[in-house]
């Protein structure tokens, strides 16, 4: 299934006062990159031997990958549950993703202390732990970057049909036809992964025991994880079609988007019952108002997954396109706070250690993002990506 | 009294099978058998096969007995009414005199080429071994009795592996080792003064479960627990590869914890599992632990054989290519990095704000076209 004859590029000037700016910080970020990949992580960062993973981890990968679900989550509502009426969201949604988890990619290779030993991860097979949740985790993400890329390469491709470079021509030519046959597959492997490393992230933290705080420290962690990579990646697909529409000034997808929140919402309550229930069960419900930091940002996450499923109760203002996109900003964050959570607040490693960000280590995150806002833009300037602006029209059943 | 296992509450007298599975689950992890080997444990004993052990004691000083009734994963009471039949012990006996020699005949008879012998402490050869005599025979009389039909023969201890104290020089009694002095079969040498108990534990119970010894290196000691080193796991060795060595008993370096082997540690040369298995399950409850060198008692050339203080040459001195830090950076938080990841996160939101309220100044369109797709 693919083929949205309706998706076309966007156009216009690359170079806009906003990317110049996103240029800027990408630019700097590359500097302080140099200079991590040179001095070290001890020089650049604030990790030490009780936090080994910091920013870059708990957001670039464990967040930012959650951020990058919006292909694995739309892919679920339009193969899956087959509501193709969502379909015009599945290029944009993939896009997303591939460049989500690239930057996942990148934030790793800067994280690991001997980042020129990282290829051989997938090469050395038969040094393969099989029974290290880290390696499926990054086996794992490894596979689905490159299975991202070939779902977004018949996009890519299809400009080209019609190129005058004749090279060009042909791959795209034989290219998009072999891909297109070959999707029922990739659409699969592009299910399965996901589901398959976004819980391993919980399982991962799991395997600190005590070392993570009772409030967080269950075996439904893979299943939150799990949850939650599934509804951050809707919101980010509402947030970022909203956008779409106002920087490429294309009529918003309102409709669709006020349908799929209608989605989304009892995904969040569910969420939040579940915990509730882990709590209950494991009988830890009372640390819950212990009034220490990690109870109260228990709280602040089921108050922040709840919101938005209150902001969005009423049909009249999933209609309106501003609070959605507030809505799935609060949805975001929750998300993203549950996830830091684990990796960072619940994780106490013993007395005296602590950890916060450095200013490179900020800075580089900040950059990683302008240079995936700026491919974005890029792609999607040039290639046929989006189709808002028209009435979704009927799907045409392609090759699948 | 396996018959009597329940998975309900133990009445008086019975051990639940589940304690039952939980001792033997740390006697085998404990000696590094892995949890397959627990269960089979179990699986023996309630079949009723219990190895009968006889436990011999020389020339020794009940070190090796005491070290094992300071076990508490199994605790003694376990060990000897659950795990083993323990038919001879002169320490642990309710039985004396004629009673306690009918009991081990009974045991020898009704066992035969199947009972474990285990040996604590030396032999003495000289004069015909009169130095130590039980019940009108001498030590060498009994070794080669009770070791002849035996299924398995253990010598626990540095005496009764190489000799131990009774045979430091000038070695009046002609104090031998069993190996020296019974020759029918293999002995198993579980060195140490004292030996550490699981690693009998683990020996005896491979030998009732399986049948077989587990594997043993060219001294006879075996492998699970003489395999590696002292220095190799030893919890000072990051001090040795940096360099800092306590130089006398007491200076800084000592009161610091860092490494004794200019005190005269054999750690280097000693093979032992002391660094990871302490002593009666207390923490540090082992020399090094204790701020003492290790004196290589496991070693047969080196316990009561070299001078305490003296060094041991190193063999392996190859340090890693880096040194670990003793005192690691804890993180500090720097405040000009919380005021940027701050800006950054109010920029984030409050950016997002003002760009969604524009949205809801943007008229809506088209209504909800739900019957837009396949």
């Amino acid at each position: 299934m693919s083929a949205h004859v309706h998706a076309a590029p966007v156009g216009g000037r690359m170079m806009t006062p906003s990317a110049r700016a996103l240029f800027a910080l990408f630019g700097v970020a590359m500097v302080l990159v140099a200079w991590r990949l040179i001095a070290g992580l001890g020089a650049t960062t604030a990790m030490n031997d009780g936090y080994p993973f910091g920013l870059w981890i708990a957001f670039d990968v464990v967040t930012g990958t959650a951020l990058a679900c919006g292909g694995y989550a739309v892919a679920i509502l339009v193969y899956i549950l087959n509501r193709g009426q969502y379909s015009p969201l599945v290029r944009p949604a993939l896009l997303t993703s591939a460049l989500g988890y690239s930057l996942a990619g990148i934030g790793v290779a800067l994280d690991v202390g001997r980042w020129w030993d990282l290829w051989r991860v997938p090469v050395y097979f038969w040094r393969w732990n099989l029974n290290s949740a880290l390696l499926e985790i990054a086996l794992c993400i490894m596979a689905y970057v490159v299975v991202l890329w070939i779902e977004v390469a018949p996009f890519i491709l299809e400009k080209y049909r019609d190129s005058d470079n004749l090279t060009l021509r042909r791959v795209s030519r034989s290219a998009v036809p072999a891909l297109k046959r070959a999707s029922v597959w990739i659409i699969a492997l592009g299910l399965v992964l996901p589901t398959m490393h976004q819980s391993s992230l919980g399982t991962l933290m799991l395997l600190a025991n005590s070392r993570l705080h009772e409030l967080w420290r269950t075996p439904m962690v893979p299943l939150f994880f799990l949850l939650t990579c599934v509804s951050m990646g809707y919101a980010v697909v509402v947030f970022e079609s909203a956008f779409s529409s106002v920087a490429f000034k294309r009529k918003p997808e309102t409709a669709m988007l006020a349908s799929l929140a209608a989605v989304i919402a009892p995904l969040q309550v569910v969420v939040v019952l579940l915990r509730i229930a882990d709590l209950a069960m494991r009988g830890v419900l009372g640390s819950l108002f212990s009034g220490d930091i990690r109870s109260n940002m228990v709280i602040l996450e089921l108050v922040l997954f709840l919101a938005p499923a209150a902001m969005l109760m009423s049909a009249s203002s999933r209609r309106n396109l501003g609070h959605l996109v507030r809505s799935a900003m609060v949805m975001m964050f929750a998300g993203a706070l549950y996830r830091f959570d684990v990796f960072l607040v619940a994780f106490n490693p013993g007395a005296h250690w602590s950890y916060f960000p450095s200013v490179p280590e900020l800075l580089v995150t900040v950059g990683l993002v302008a240079a995936e806002v700026l491919a974005y833009v890029f792609i999607v300037r040039n290639f046929p990506i989006l189709s808002g602006g028209h009435p979704a029209a009927p799907e045409r059943q392609a090759a699948s | 009294m396996f018959a009597s296992f329940s998975l309900d509450s133990p009445g008086v007298g019975e051990v639940s099978r589940r304690d039952f599975v939980r001792c033997c689950s740390l006697a085998a992890a404990a000696v590094g058998l892995g949890p397959l080997a627990a269960e089979d444990f179990v699986q023996a004993a309630e079949r009723g096969q219990k190895p009968s052990v006889i436990w011999l004691q020389f020339q020794e000083c009940t070190g090796c007995t005491e070290s094992l009734l300071r076990t508490s994963h199994p605790g003694v009471d376990e060990l000897i009414l659950d795990l083993i039949s323990l038919d001879y012990h002169e320490t642990l006996f309710a039985a004396a005199g004629h009673q306690a020699e009918a009991a081990l005949k009974s045991a020898m008879e009704a066992h035969s080429g199947k009972y474990v012998c285990i040996v604590e402490g030396a032999i003495p050869t000289k004069e015909n071994g009169i130095y130590c005599m039980i019940g009108g025979r001498t030590a060498l009389e009994i070794v080669n009795d009770v070791a002849s039909k035996a299924g398995a023969v253990i010598a626990i201890g540095s005496c009764a592996s190489w000799g131990g104290i009774p045979s430091a020089d000038p070695n009046p009694t002609g104090a031998s080792p069993v190996h020296e002095v019974f020759t029918g079969k293999p002995v198993v040498n579980i060195p140490g003064c004292p030996a550490n108990p699981y690693n009998l534990l683990g020996t005896v119970l491979q030998y009732a479960t399986y049948g077989t010894l587990p594997e043993l290196d060219e001294e006879n000691r075996p492998k699970f627990a003489y395999g590696r080193t002292v220095h190799e796991h030893c919890p000072r060795r990051a001090h040795f590869d940096a360099g800092r060595f306590a130089e006398k008993f007491g200076d800084e370096g000592h009161r610091q914890g860092y490494c004794l082997y200019k005190l005269g540690c054999k750690g280097p040369a000693t093979h032992a599992n002391c660094s990871v298995q302490h002593f009666g399950e207390v923490v540090d409850a082992w020399p090094i632990g204790l701020g003492h060198p290790c004196f290589g008692c496991t070693e047969q050339k080196i316990g009561f054989r070299m001078p305490m203080h003296a060094t041991v040459e190193i063999y392996r001195p190859t340090p890693p290519d880096t040194y670990p830090p003793i005192n690691a950076k804890q993180g500090t938080i720097s405040p000009v990095a919380t005021a940027v990841g701050g800006a950054i996160v109010g920029a984030l939101v409050g950016g997002g704000y003002v760009a969604s309220k524009k949205l809801s100044s943007t008229p809506d369109e088209q209504p909800p076209s739900k019957n837009a797709g396949v």
